[in-house]
């Protein structure tokens, strides 16, 4: 996989939760879930991070900026949109 | 007819349940020949009340629930509903509402979503308004449309639910589209489960094999043809299909029901199996219910599973059946669910399903009176 350039579509959408889609953490099982209308996704360590930044106003790009400065040593680049595009298609995000 | 066994010890303790089934009222303005409701009622008068509804969410969220159906009857017969939605919302859980539409006016619906509302269910019987009125044994189907069309307007999810027999199959089609139309995100196409009052219209509904198999390949032509538009959920008919269903994800594994009346119970037909005694959030908090009541873990785990389950590769998967239906068929809730063709009593349900195949002209539905 290859990171999306900065002004690409890729990187100029602004995520944010799609309606009936609700993050929240799970304090009795100590996770992030995305709750749906008949679904519950168990969200791995770091994903709940990057969609608490998904707030409609920061583009893919700004969440990635502020992902890197968090997580220096991380692959943020090459993988935050592409883990975003996918929650898109899932319907999860718009 | 047979008690469960002595509650046997769980391996281990059971982790926590995600999902909360409320029924919060038995009263419903339809009637529908496939109700899986019990025969008998809770009254309007032995519904729990707001406050306790609102402890039981707010026990359900402390114990790892996350999600709740909040369901009946008609949910909307309640005048608290949005009180009840923001109590359960306010506890953390996920809001979905399990209704008619019949009741579902713009001022209501504006109330629920601004208490907190997630998701609405809508149930529809057929595409057809005199058939779809015939099933339901009410007028119903212009509250339906307007119900769906304000719950879009709303920005809210819709699903639509169609319980599925032989009175609809054949217009698979036209539910889906209708749930199109009607701009859903999902149909639920589920066959009936013969519990409840549906067990008594049982010659009435249960499908001819040859019904199904049709039905099964349209909805195979409508996934290739949506692609994900609209999400198609099939629940399979486990007589005619003879493969025991995974009920409830398993035993006292997944998820609760709580009646009308406080009762718990691990599956919302259970309450007909004798002896098992299900506790009452009025009386015990909901994480000892969960954890320790004898009723939550009559059938927990494989411990209690007889032959031919106990070495059969698929208990895992399907957890050696439903309970409810092995005692209803055989009036023993430990034996393998006879819809397993493997199952000692499978013959059966070969006997009942070759009974549709060959009757012509099925009984008309018999409809239960109202609740008071
Ligand atoms: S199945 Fe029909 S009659 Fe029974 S509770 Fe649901 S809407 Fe009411
Ligand atoms: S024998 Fe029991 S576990 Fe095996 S498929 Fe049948 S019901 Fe399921």
């Amino acid at each position: 996989m290859t990171a999306a350039s900065p002004a690409s579509p890729a990187m100029s959408w602004r995520p944010v939760l799609a309606r009936g889609v609700v993050l929240r953490h799970d304090r009795v099982r100590g996770t992030d879930l995305l709750l749906l209308p008949e679904r519950v996704v168990v969200l791995d360590g770091s994903a709940g991070g990057v969609l608490r930044l998904c707030d409609g106003v920061r583009d893919v790009a700004a969440v990635v900026t502020e992902l890197a400065v968090r997580h220096p040593a991380a692959p943020v680049a090459a993988e935050v949109p592409e883990f975003l595009n996918r929650l898109r298609k899932e319907g999860w995000l718009r | 007819m047979t008690a469960p066994p002595a509650p046997p010890t769980p391996p281990h303790p059971p982790g926590p349940p995600w999902a909360l089934l409320a029924e919060l009222t038995h009263a419903c303005p339809l009637r529908c020949g496939y109700c899986s409701n019990p025969v008998e009622l809770v009254s309007r008068s032995g519904e729990l009340s707001t406050e306790q509804w609102s402890e039981v969410f707010r026990q359900a969220g402390a114990l790892g629930v996350v999600h709740t159906h909040l369901s009946g009857g008609e949910p909307l017969l309640r005048r608290d509903l949005p009180d009840l939605v923001a109590a359960a919302d306010g506890a953390g859980l996920y809001t979905q509402l399990v209704t008619s539409g019949v009741g579902l006016g713009e001022r209501r619906l504006a109330e629920l979503n601004g208490a907190g509302l997630r998701s609405v269910q809508l149930s529809v019987q057929h595409a057809d308004r005199v058939t779809a009125e015939r099933i339901a044994g009410a007028r119903s189907f212009t509250a339906k449309e307007r119900a769906a069309r304000l719950i879009r307007e709303a920005g809210l999810p819709l699903g639509v639910n169609a319980v599925l027999h032989r009175g609809n199959l054949d217009d698979l089609d036209g539910l889906i589209r209708l749930a199109l139309d009607w701009g859903a995100d999902r149909i639920e196409l589920a066959n009936t489960q013969y519990h409840g009052w549906a067990a008594r219209n049982r010659a009435g509904l249960l499908p001819t094999p040859a019904q199904v198999e049709r039905a099964r390949a349209r909805v195979a032509r409508w996934r290739e043809r949506l692609g994900g538009t609209l999400e198609l959920v099939w629940v399979a008919p486990d007589l005619v299909d003879a493969t025991a269903k995974p009920c409830m994800g398993g035993w006292g594994a997944v998820s609760l029901t709580v009646a009308p009346d406080g009762t718990v119970l691990p599956c919302p037909a259970a309450g007909t199996l004798p002896g098992l005694d299900p506790p009452n959030v009025t009386h015990r908090e909901l994480a000892w219910i969960w954890r320790e009541s004898r009723a939550f873990n009559a059938f927990r785990g494989e411990s209690w599973m007889p032959e031919p389950c106990r070495g059969c590769a698929l208990r895992t998967v399907d957890h050696g059946g439903c309970r409810c239906q092995a005692y209803a068929l055989t009036g023993d809730a430990t034996r393998t669910d006879p819809a397993c063709r493997h199952a000692p009593d499978h013959p059966l349900v070969e006997a009942l399903v070759q009974g549709a195949a060959d009757c012509a002209d099925p009984p008309a539905y018999v409809y239960r009176g109202g609740v008071r």
